[in-house]
Formats: C-alpha cells, structure tokens, sequence
C-alpha cells in the first residue's frame, strides 16, 4: 500500500469509524439469524435457537475489537480515546489527582532544576564553532601549589612560550588569565573583571567582533596596554553602547587604553559561571617575565586527526625540554627538582573551565538525593493507584467481561498514570526554570556574583522526559496489571466489598518498607550535612570573628616612591584607628580565612619545612582577639631596622621545637624573588588558628612585623574592630580617607559575612538535604498513612468479628500497628545497609563527623520510627473505633 | 460427529481463503463451507471469524460487497481476488511440503538417519 493509500484509509477510517462498526453490527446479526434458521429447522423453538445462536457467536464486542484491531488507524483511534477517557476519570477523582500532580511536579522539578545546573556548570559546551576540537594543557598532577599561584593559573608564561615554540599538535595555541583590575580615579575607582589574552585568543576561539575588531598577535607588545576590547555586557551597561568611532578611552589602573572592539553578547569568556568586562593583550614587562608565577590556562585548537591522546603523548615527549628551559633563576632544589620532573598533557576543554565545579560532587549527590525523593514520590503513587484499582475493580471486571481484552485495559490504566506523569512532569518542567534561578542566586555572594545561563537545551529536555517515563513506569505498571489480572466472576461477585489477598497487601508493605529504606538514607544524609554545616558554623576559629570589617586600601594610583609605601600603610592604620568607633585596627599581608596564602620553606636548625609567612601591625593580635600565650607580641619597636622577629602559632612550635623552649630560637627562610633569606627569631607564641579556609587544618604559620616586611605593595589590608555595623563604620572611615588622601582606592566588607559566604556549599547541602529529608519523611508519612488506612478497610470485617468475639481496642491498634512494624523493620534493616553506603560518598564534603556517625543514625532512625507510627496511628485509632455490629451489617 | 480439532494458528485465513474460492459466500455461509468441507472435523470459533476476514479485505485478498441472499436478507458477501487465488495457491503449495514434511519426519524409523 502506498504511503499515500495508506494514509486515505487512515483518514477514511477515522471519520468513517460509525459507519464502519453499524455495518459490522448488521453482518453479525445476519450471522447470528441464519444461525438461529438453521437450528429453528432442526426442531428447537425460535427463541431457544436465537439463544444458542448467541451463545455459539461469543461475544460480539469482542469480534468488533478483533476487527478493529485490524485497521490501521488502530492504534491512534485508541490512544485518543483512552487519553480522552483517562481525563475522565482523573476529573472525577479531583484530591487524587491534585496530590498526584503536586507530588510529581515537585519530585520533577527539583530533579530537573538541579540538572540544569549540572548542565550549565559541566555539560554544555563553549558557545564557539567545534569546541569539541578545544584541548588545554596541564602538568600531569598539578603543581601543587609551588611558585606564585593565580586562580586559574595553571602554566606560567614562560611556558606558554616555550609550548608554542615546540608543539606540533594545536593548529592554533593561546593562553589567558583573570583578575581584578579598576577603573577611574582615587575614591571614584570602580573594579572590573579583566580578562588577559595571548594574540591568538580570539582568533583560535573563531570568535567574531560585534563592533570594531577583537585583539590580535599584533596587540601584544610591550606594557603598558594601550588598546582593549569590551564584553557586549560592558559596553552596554557601563559604556551606554556608545559608537566606537567617537575613541572611547579610560583609565584603567594607571593606563590610559582605548576600546577598539566589542565581543558578541554570547561570549562571556573561558570561564563557566563568570564573566569579563574588558579584554587586554598579554604585553611584555620591562624586566622578564618570572617563570615562577603560575598564572595562565593554556588552550588550543587541536589539528584535524589529532586526538587529546595523541597531543599528549607528543607533550610528554617534548616535556623534559620545555621545564628544562624555563627552569626560573634564583630558585633553590625544592623548586627546581621536581619543577624538572613535570610533564605536560593535554585535556578536553570542550566545556571551559569552572571554580563552580568543586560543587561537581555536590551537585551529583542532590541529583541522587532528589532522584530518591522521586522514587518515595512514585512509591505513594503507586500504592494510591493500586488503591484507586482495587475500588475500580468492579468496573474493570465488567469491561472485561464485556470482551475488553487486558491488553486493552493495561493500555487504558497506563495512559491514565501516563497523562500524571505527562502533566505532573510539565509542571515540573516549568517549576525548574524558577528552581534553576534560585539555586544560581543562591551560589552567589557579595564577593562573587555567579553568571549562569539556565537555559533549557536538549540535555535537560531529555532528562526531564526521561524522568517523566521512569515514573510513569514506576507508578503505572504493577497497578495495571494487577488490576487486570483479577477474574471478572469473582470480583463481580463480591462486588465493591473486595476482600484483601493475602498477596497485595505484601506489596503494599513492600513499598511501604521501600520508602522508609529510601527515606533514611535521605534523613541520614539530610542530618550529616546539617550537623556538618552547623559544626563549621559555631566552629572556633581561635580569633574574633563578628565586630570586625576588612578594608583594602590601594594607593598605586599616588606617584609617591616605593620606599615610602611601608611607611603609609602605617599611617592609614592610625588614621584608620583615629577614626571615631574604630576599637583598634591592623594591616596584614593575609586576611585569614579568605582562601589566600603566603608560604616559605625554612630551616630551623638542622630541620627543613615550610610555615606560613604574614605580615602584621603591632595590634593586629589584640584586634583578633588572639592571646599571647608565651613570649611577647609584635610592637611599634619592631622596626625595619631592629632585629627580625617572628610570633609562631603552637603546630609550629609542635612541629619544629617540640623539644626546646621556643622563646629565643632562631629560623631561617629560604630566599626567594624579592624575598631574600632571612634569620628571624621567635619571640612569641600564639594558640592554633585557623588560617586559609575553616576546612583547612592549622598549618605552621609566623607572623612578623609589618615594618619588617621585605617587599611590599602599594596596597594594605586592615582587619578594624569595630562594634558599628561594617556599613556605616566602612562609610565612615571612607569619608575620613576621601578627604586625605583621595587617590586611595578603599573597599570594604564584612569579616563574618565573608566566612560565611566561605561556607556556601556547605550551607546549600544542609539547607537542600534538609529540605529533602524533610519531604522525603512527609511522603512516607503520608504513604503509611494510606496503606494502613486501606489495609484497615479491607479488614473491616474481620476486625469487626475480632471485636464481637472479645478483642479490646488496644488489640485492635496492636493488630493494625503489627502491619506497620513489620514493613518498618524491613525497611529500617535495609535504609541502614544503604545509608552506610551512600553516606560514603558524602565523607569528602562533611566536617567534624564521620559519615557513619551512630547519633546521625539513631536520631534518622528514631524519627522514621515516630513518622511510621504517626502514619498508622490514626488508622489504628479509626479501626478500634469499629463497631461490631455495623462492621458485620456491612457484609 | 467426529471428534473436532482445534485450529492450528495461521490456518484459519488459508481456511477461508479455500471456502471463499469455491464461490462467493457471506460470514455464516464460509462456517458452514468450512465445516463441511472438513467433514465437521475443523472447529472454527465463530467470533473469531470476522477479524479475520477484516484482515484479509485490508490485505487485498478479499473483496466484500453488500447483496442479497436466498431469503430476501440483506448479507455481506465475501470473494477471492486475483491477488488471493495467487496467495491461496502459494500457501497451498507450502502447507503441502510442510506436511509432507512432517509426515515424513514422524514416519522415521529407529536406524534411520
């Protein structure tokens, strides 16, 4: 049959279906009278001969179905009828279909709002043409933190150099770094994110301008910079979309540049969640460039027929080389020995580069945790719709006694559960692009503003739907087939009043043990990251925390010399200190616990190690509320002249003269750059605090004078205590500067609020897992709740006889509360197996507990238990409440 | 009556297809053909009749046109195609060798291979 044929009678039959079954009717009743003919001349009177006529045709439903069957637009002549009768009947039951939609909506939209995420921090690709062929080379394993490090520094540019001289594999190489620059003048400067580009950034990207030109290899020369290129977002929020050719030029730090193009609206840079405002050339510094500063991602468009496998093994091969040239000048054997000994390998990058990947594992366990909170959804479906059948049984026995085949009937409970999930999964589609948002806004803080495009794209449609068709599967598929397999005879016979078999109700219970399995992982983990969080939360760092706000103050904008720099950042201190609700203030070269860090390798004595190094004004202690607990403190006598003299935390000591009395030993550091060897002797000793990050045991650390600071910059750091909100003693102290000195740039920001933000995905699992846990132990609630309760109907009678033969209530409860603990215990013994599994995975992200803490475990325990008893109790109640004799009049 | 037995599956359409060929005839007539010709031996379930020959109008084998029988009733009444004697004898001719076949297969003799 031609296609065309096919699809004339596949219209025809559609619209002429009437027709088609009243002709049916009319050939089967000739059938049946002839039939009845015959017998009538066999000697049987009409009427019994019609009988047996009938009977001996069967069922004429069931032939015109079989007929039916046949035609081509069978199947979607069905599908239109069952889904128009599937709407039926959800309308009918409205509470159902309300929770069913709702619960699914949620399960759906907070796994989809969570992959988006996952998407757009790890999936999706670089909006440039064949990202695929994009490929950045890193040293095998890191370089683990020796040199000078960048965020986003992965070779130095030496190196860069050196890769591109040699390499064969990339038919374009280019490298790039990030950092925060300013605008403007004094008081009025503005901080933009700058964006630093070998000259063949662009060009290897395919990248196109949206206005002007984009930067070149001919743009890279000696510094300063004199021409830069803007993001479109710049342009249009900062620069107005002004015309290029009117020559927009700015201050950027102290250079003067020019704009000379626009990148498009969809190129935000190499980095997934962040963006650049404006672009410069690499240019070359007067001295040479410092091949200890690890501060450039290398990248490259790989050569057709060369794979990353492939590049990496010409790397390796050219790797010996390339350290051994770029070995950096006054560097001592712990640089240089293993600095040899690095390799180089190229890797994917397809999809950039992210900081928001460490929420990578995060991520991954919301997904698991939202994918389990589905599944409770789906097993509180499941046992509604099983629930829902079994009262439906009586219409299901009439229709296939009728002659509905099963198959038809599947097919009809299906496209119920179906339509749910079509329609729960829609809702949830659209509850995801607010989720999404949410999630997004809350990974920003004030420091850092996150900016991720939550866009829907083939990925998470495909996940959406597919979560739509597991639970569809999930929930709709044992109901319906249970539901048919019943024999019409007998369960019209007993007609509403069906009586339990002994096997549904395992099912039930099987469910009802799976959900509170399911739900004590989810309450296990939900407990282990709220705990953890809260540790971290009321965690001692060993300093003050809260009354204290940092200001960074940048003075290279002002043309006093260098050698005077020491010298006013001592004055901004006191000035800072003078001003009216400043407690006291201090400069530091490191604000802890905002994830920098100084380090230098020493020798003490005949002993090598390393301890951090930071430079502090006299009252720094006694602003951090930091004791002295032997020895004296830094003061305003340390000068640059006197002696060189350290305070040492108690792991340094510990590590390093764990033998002696510390007060009074001496340390040298190993020279370096600007930095050079140096004997400092140990005059104080503070307790342990922490020093990076909350996370971060303690390491060594030294504190020295500021005075004694060998190179610093035009720039200070003060931690101000103050008991003024940071707000108004920040504007304060703004004020105060802007008249003396009003080349100063001053940024302030809370101490406590950036720990805080420091605890951003910890506070995103315990506030998401909670809430998950949370939801999870309402699901299962509410799931008990509805097996008990329907397994106390099914046993109305049998109660009811219990109660007449002398059973007291609390028998009764006893026997229903029986049906509980036996799914409990089940799914208790099974929850614990799994938690201790899953919990494993989370150890990496916990702080201060084991993932298999026993009081974490009791306590989720301890609540499924109250939220299982709490489920049935009510139907417990309502069961002992029967009375006898109606229970019995019933039947 | 001999005892009756039950339709192998695929056979009732090459069953109706031999009714239909020996004259056009209406749903009841090709069960009363059908036992006949198989000397009653053939039971065909009566309302199973009809999906088959809906199935073989579609697939061409069958034509159906509305007439009147003996007793002034209106009747469907079903014939061969040209199509359907070409597939009657085909499937003939291959129900012949599988029987044939088969025959031969269960006569075997131990020893004989």
């Amino acid at each position: 049959m031609s296609f065309l044929a096919y699809f004339r009678s596949l219209i025809s039959t559609l619209f002429q279906r009437a027709q088609a079954d009243s002709e049916l009717d009319e050939e089967f009743l000739a059938h049946i009278e002839r039939h009845a003919d015959d017998l009538e001349r066999s000697g049987l009177p009409r009427s019994e001969a019609e009988r047996r006529a009938r009977i001996a045709f069967g069922s004429p439903v069931k032939a015109k179905e079989g007929c039916r069957e046949q035609r081509p637009a069978f199947g979607l002549e069905n599908v239109w009828q069952d889904v128009r009768f599937g709407l039926r009947m959800l309308a009918i039951n409205p509470p159902f279909t309300f929770i069913a939609i709702l619960t699914l909506a949620l399960g759906i939209g907070a796994n989809t709002a969570i992959f988006e995420l996952l998407d757009a921090i790890r999936l999706r690709t670089l909006p440039i043409h064949n990202p695929e062929q994009l490929a950045e080379i890193q040293i095998v394993g890191g370089h683990n933190g020796l040199g000078l490090n960048q965020d986003y520094g992965v070779l130095t540019r030496p190196l860069f150099e050196e890769v591109s001289a040699r390499q064969q594999a990339f038919s374009g190489l280019f490298a790039w770094s990030v950092n925060q620059r300013y605008t403007g003048k004094g008081a009025d400067m503005r901080r933009f994110k700058a964006l630093w580009v070998s000259g063949d950034f662009f060009s290897t990207l395919g990248v196109l301008p949206w206005r002007g030109r984009l930067l070149q290899r001919s743009d890279e020369g000696a510094c300063p910079v004199t021409h830069v290129v803007v993001s479109y977002g710049y342009w249009q929020n900062v620069l107005g979309g002004r015309d290029l050719r009117e020559g927009i030029k700015f201050m950027a730090d102290n250079d003067l540049v020019e704009v000379v193009g626009v990148t498009p609206p969809n190129f935000s840079g190499m980095i997934v969640g962040d963006n650049f405002d404006i672009a410069f050339p690499f240019c070359q510094p007067p001295q040479l460039l410092r091949r200890d500063v690890f501060d450039v991602t290398v990248m490259g468009r790989l050569k057709p027929g060369w794979t990353v496998a492939r590049a990496s093994a010409e790397l390796a091969v050219l790797s010996p080389g390339i350290f051994e040239a770029t070995i950096p000048p006054n560097r001592g054997p712990e640089f240089t020995n293993p600095y040899k000994n690095y390799r180089l390998a190229a890797i994917p990058a397809e999809t950039g580069v992210s900081s928001l990947r460490e929420y990578d594992r995060s991520l991954y366990l919301l997904l698991g945790i939202s994918g389990l909170v589905l599944l409770i959804a789906c097993a509180n479906l499941a046992n509604l719709m099983l629930a829902r059948a079994s009262s439906r049984q009586t219409e299901i026995a009439v229709r296939l006694a009728l002659g509905a085949s099963r198959g038809r009937i599947v097919r009809q409970l299906l496209t119920e559960s179906a339509l749910l999930a079509a329609i729960g999964s829609a809702l949830g589609f659209a509850l995801a692009q607010f989720l999404g948002r949410v999630l997004v806004w809350q990974l920003s803080t004030e420091g850092n503003s996150v900016h991720l495009q939550i866009a829907t794209d083939w990925r998470v449609l495909l996940f959406a739907t597919a979560a739509a068709v597991v639970t569809c599967i999930l929930f709709g598929v044992a109901p319906a087939f249970r539901a048919t397999r019943t024999e019409p005879l007998a369960a019209m016979k007993s007609g509403e009043r069906t009586t339990a078999g002994h096997e549904r109700l395992s099912l039930q219970q099987c469910m009802v043990a799976t959900q509170i399995a399911v739900s004590l992982v989810l309450l296990v983990g939900a407990l282990l990251f709220v705990r953890s969080f809260r540790n971290l939360m009321t965690f001692d760092p060993g300093m003050r925390e809260s009354e204290v706000t940092v200001a960074f103050l940048g003075f290279w904008q002002s043309d006093m010399p260098a050698a005077r720099w020491l010298a006013f950042r001592q004055e901004l201190v006191q000035e800072v200190e003078s001003v009216p609700g400043v407690l006291s203030a201090a400069s530091t070269t490191n604000v802890p616990l905002s994830g920098g860090s100084w380090e230098h390798a020493i020798d003490i004595g005949a002993q090598h190690g390393n301890s951090k190094f930071t430079w502090v004004s006299p009252r720094y202690f006694e602003t951090m509320a930091i004791p002295i607990l032997k020895g004296r403190s830094l003061t305003a006598e340390d000068t640059a002249s006197s002696p060189h003299v350290v305070v040492v935390n108690e792991t340094f000591v510990r590590l390093f003269l764990s033998a002696v009395n510390p007060i009074g030993q001496t340390l040298r550091t190993v020279g370096e750059p600007g930095y050079p060897s140096t004997v400092y002797e140990i005059v104080g000793i503070i307790p342990d605090t922490r020093y990076q990050s909350l996370r971060q045991e303690t390491p060594p650390m030294a504190f020295a004078p500021a005075a004694q600071n060998p190179d610093p910059g035009p720039w200070a750091a003060l931690m101000i205590h103050s008991n003024l909100p940071t707000a108004v003693i920040a504007s304060t102290i703004k004020q105060s500067l802007k008249a003396n000195h009003p080349d100063v740039l001053a940024e302030f920001f809370d101490f406590r609020r950036a720990i805080q933000d420091s605890l951003l995905q910890d506070r995103l699992m315990a506030m998401l897992s909670g809430f998950f846990g949370a939801l999870a132990a309402l699901l299962t609630m509410t799931g008990v709740y509805g097996v008990i309760a329907y397994l106390v109907l099914t046993r109305r009678n049998e109660i009811g006889i219990r109660m007449a033969l002398g059973a007291t209530r609390s028998n009764i409860v006893a026997i229903v509360l029986r049906q509980t603990l036996l799914a409990l215990s089940l799914g208790l013994a099974i929850g614990v197996i799994l938690a201790l599994l899953a919990a494993g995975s989370a150890a990496a992200i916990l702080y201060g507990l084991k993932p298999n803490d026993l009081l974490t475990f009791t306590a989720a325990i301890a609540l499924l238990i109250l939220v299982a008893l709490a489920g049935s109790f009510l139907p417990a109640r309502r069961a002992a409440r029967v009375d006898p004799m109606v229970a019995l009049r019933y039947e | 009556m001999p005892s009756q037995a039950e339709l192998l599956p695929g056979t009732l359409d090459l069953l109706i297809l031999k009714a239909v060929s020996l004259g056009s005839l209406h749903g009841y007539g090709i069960l009363l053909r059908i036992e006949q010709i198989s000397r009653g031996a053939l039971l065909v379930e009566q309302g199973a009749l009809y999906p088959a020959l809906f199935r073989l109008v579609r697939q061409g084998f069958l034509k159906a046109s509305w007439g009147t029988s003996d007793n002034n009733r209106r009747a469907k009444y079903y014939e061969l195609t040209a199509v359907g004697r070409k597939h009657l004898r085909e499937e003939q001719d291959g129900w012949n060798r599988l029987v044939a076949a088969i025959t031969s297969a269960l006569a075997a003799e131990p020893g004989e291979t």
